[in-house]
């Protein structure tokens, strides 16, 4: 595949990974559509492309790691794993059901691939510091990636991560910030803002990135930049994004970080989605 | 008598399990040098992580070594371990029934001049309602590097508690503990005392005491009041009846709350709980400390001769 394929591939399976996080909140009818949507480009380059995971061999000890430290933003982790095939395709019916492994936040004990449980704001980037450090200290190849929201870059916990991050030289850790400026209550100016995400995680001592979160040449291209790096700095890429991204009606709307689509909005999202944006 | 701090004890457990096992890890949050890890330190530089004063990134940060297969003891104070990290231990260590281990020095009024900010009268109370969590304080400096070696071995969260200041040796190296199993140091009749933690050489003179009144005691050191040793507490509930439970805790929700709920729901034997009276302690000496709260040789020989009339 030469670039531009890959970039149609990824941008189509994008569109399969939005359906797909859209069809299982929906038929749920609750979970996070926001969230998910604004990371889903990000993660679709990830799973469809970076990463080296054993989907029939989910705790290979030498795969990569992902964090999705923004936890309540699993269907978009779950699709991944769902459509890359660590469990059957329509598990994704079973979302928030009892019983099922796929919980209303990550849980690694009962479901395939998923690294760690999150769901509390804040822990999932401390947890990652571990397994990076455990990679560099056993001479494993392995990298980690955390997926960390800009309303959850508030937990002070974040920051505590990120310094021994910097201490503990993990160029072997990638953190993706999903900066939609959109959280629960409003935006994230209006609640508590976060500033310049990149001079912050930047002045901390990382590598810090910022790029398109929804253009895929772009994460192609920052993820072809940092693969390999040994200059002993942790690596973040700030992703400028909508929350919603890819339904018109969801975009920008703070009601949509955690209400499922009626019947009939769901046919519309759907719709879009195939459009393309 | 003589005795050792029980954190003394930890730093020379953890250090033996590190040489025998590269996967033990040490968490420390600079108050490595009050915890005893220094040495750890010194000798397994690649089995020590130090992220500062960040307790809430330490235990994340041990979850996330867990998960490769590490076994990494968290090493802080009671006061941080059991509330600045609380939620960290919920939902990335006993959620997941990781192993990692806290392990915490100061714990109950053993770090008396240092005040009520760092005096822990809470924790074991609070750890004991996490699902998945195993809550133990030793008695002295040879059960509590047994029982760090017994966490060590046990696969699952393990809070451990230790004493910041020396407390008199009862046990011997040949002594052995389980962790939910209780010790019994002497068998009785008349009483049964259910003591654990710095205490137990108070526990041990008012048995003494008592059994020189004539009054026969049973004495269970409950180092793990979680799981309890229900079969033990069943056991003084049917064969004596009458229970005097003593801790340097509040009187909530530790030892003496554990007790009570295995006699209520056994529905007959009558407890007292002696521990700290549900107030903040202050910079004082130790033994003012326990005074204050009852948790003295008189109190526990005293509520014995209440219990027997």
């Amino acid at each position: 595949m030469n670039k531009d394929e890959k970039i149609d591939f990824l941008k189509e399976k994008a569109k399969e990974l939005r359906k797909t996080l859209l069809t299982m909140i929906h038929r749920a009818q609750s979970g996070h559509p926001g969230g998910s949507l604004s990371a889903s480009d990000f993660m679709t380059a990830l799973y469809f492309d970076e990463i080296n995971v054993r989907p029939d061999e989910p705790t290979w000890e030498d795969r990569d790691r992902v964090v999705l430290s923004k936890g309540h933003v699993c269907p978009v982790l779950y699709s991944c794993l769902a459509l890359r095939g660590f469990f059957p395709y329509d598990t994704i019916y079973t979302l928030r059901k009892q019983g099922s492994i796929l919980q209303g936040h990550p849980d690694m004990k009962v479901c395939p691939g998923v690294d760690i449980s999150t769901g509390s704001l804040g822990q999932g980037l401390s947890t990652a510091v571990g397994m990076a450090i455990v990679a560099k200290r056993d001479g494993k190849s392995y990298r980690v990636f955390c997926i960390v929201g800009d309303g959850e870059s508030q937990e002070g916990q974040i920051w505590e991560a990120v310094m021994s991050a910097v201490k503990y030289k993990l160029d072997n850790l990638i953190i993706y910030v999903d900066n939609n400026n959109l959280q629960n209550d409003n935006t994230c100016d209006i609640v508590m803002p976060t500033g310049d995400l990149r001079a912050k995680y930047g002045a901390f001592g990382c590598e810090a990135f910022k790029i398109n979160g929804h253009k895929m040449e772009e994460i192609v291209d920052i993820l072809n930049v940092i693969r390999g790096s040994t200059n002993g700095l942790p690596k973040v890429i700030v992703g400028k994004t909508v929350k919603g991204k890819g339904v018109s009606f969801m975009e920008n709307v703070v009601m949509w970080h955690g209400v499922a689509p009626n019947d009939e909005q769901f046919e519309q999202a759907l719709a879009e989605v195939e459009g393309g944006f | 008598m003589s005795g050792k701090a029980t954190r003394e004890a930890y730093g020379e457990a953890i250090l033996e399990l590190g040489k025998e096992n590269p996967n033990i890890y040490v968490v420390d949050a600079d108050i490595g040098k009050s915890c005893k890890t220094v040495p750890f330190f010194e000798q397994l530089p690649h089995q020590h992580v130090n992220v500062g004063i960040a307790e809430q990134n330490a235990a994340g940060v041990a979850a996330g070594l867990a998960t490769t297969g590490k076994i990494p003891f968290v090493t802080t104070y009671a006061v941080f371990g059991s509330m600045r990290m609380v939620e960290q231990i919920r939902q990335e260590i006993c959620y997941p029934k990781q192993n990692v281990k806290i392990a915490c020095s100061h714990g109950g009024f053993t770090p008396a001049n240092d005040g009520a900010s760092h005096q822990c009268i809470e924790d074991m109370g609070i750890l004991r309602t996490i699902p998945n969590m195993t809550v133990i304080m030793p008695a002295d400096f040879y059960s509590a590097k047994k029982l760090v070696h017994a966490a060590a071995s046990y696969d699952g969260p393990v809070y451990l508690r230790f004493t910041r200041d020396p407390v008199p040796f009862v046990y011997d190296e040949t002594s052995e503990f389980e962790i939910g199993k209780a010790f019994q140091l002497k068998d009785g009749s008349d009483i049964a005392i259910i003591a654990n933690g710095d205490i137990m050489s108070k526990a041990i003179e008012a048995a003494e005491e008592l059994e020189s009144k004539g009054i026969s005691v049973r004495l269970l050191d409950m180092h793990t009041i979680k799981p309890l040793d229900i079969k033990a507490v069943q056991r003084c509930i049917a064969e004596i009846g009458k229970i005097i439970t003593v801790e340097d805790h509040n009187i909530l929700n530790g030892l003496g709350s554990a007790v009570c709920e295995v006699v209520a729901e056994a529905g007959k034997g009558v407890v007292k709980r002696i521990g700290v009276q549900d107030k903040f302690g202050e910079s004082a000496p130790y033994e003012y400390l326990m005074g204050i709260n009852g948790i003295t040789i008189e109190n526990i020989v005293a509520s014995a001769e209440e219990l027997m009339k």
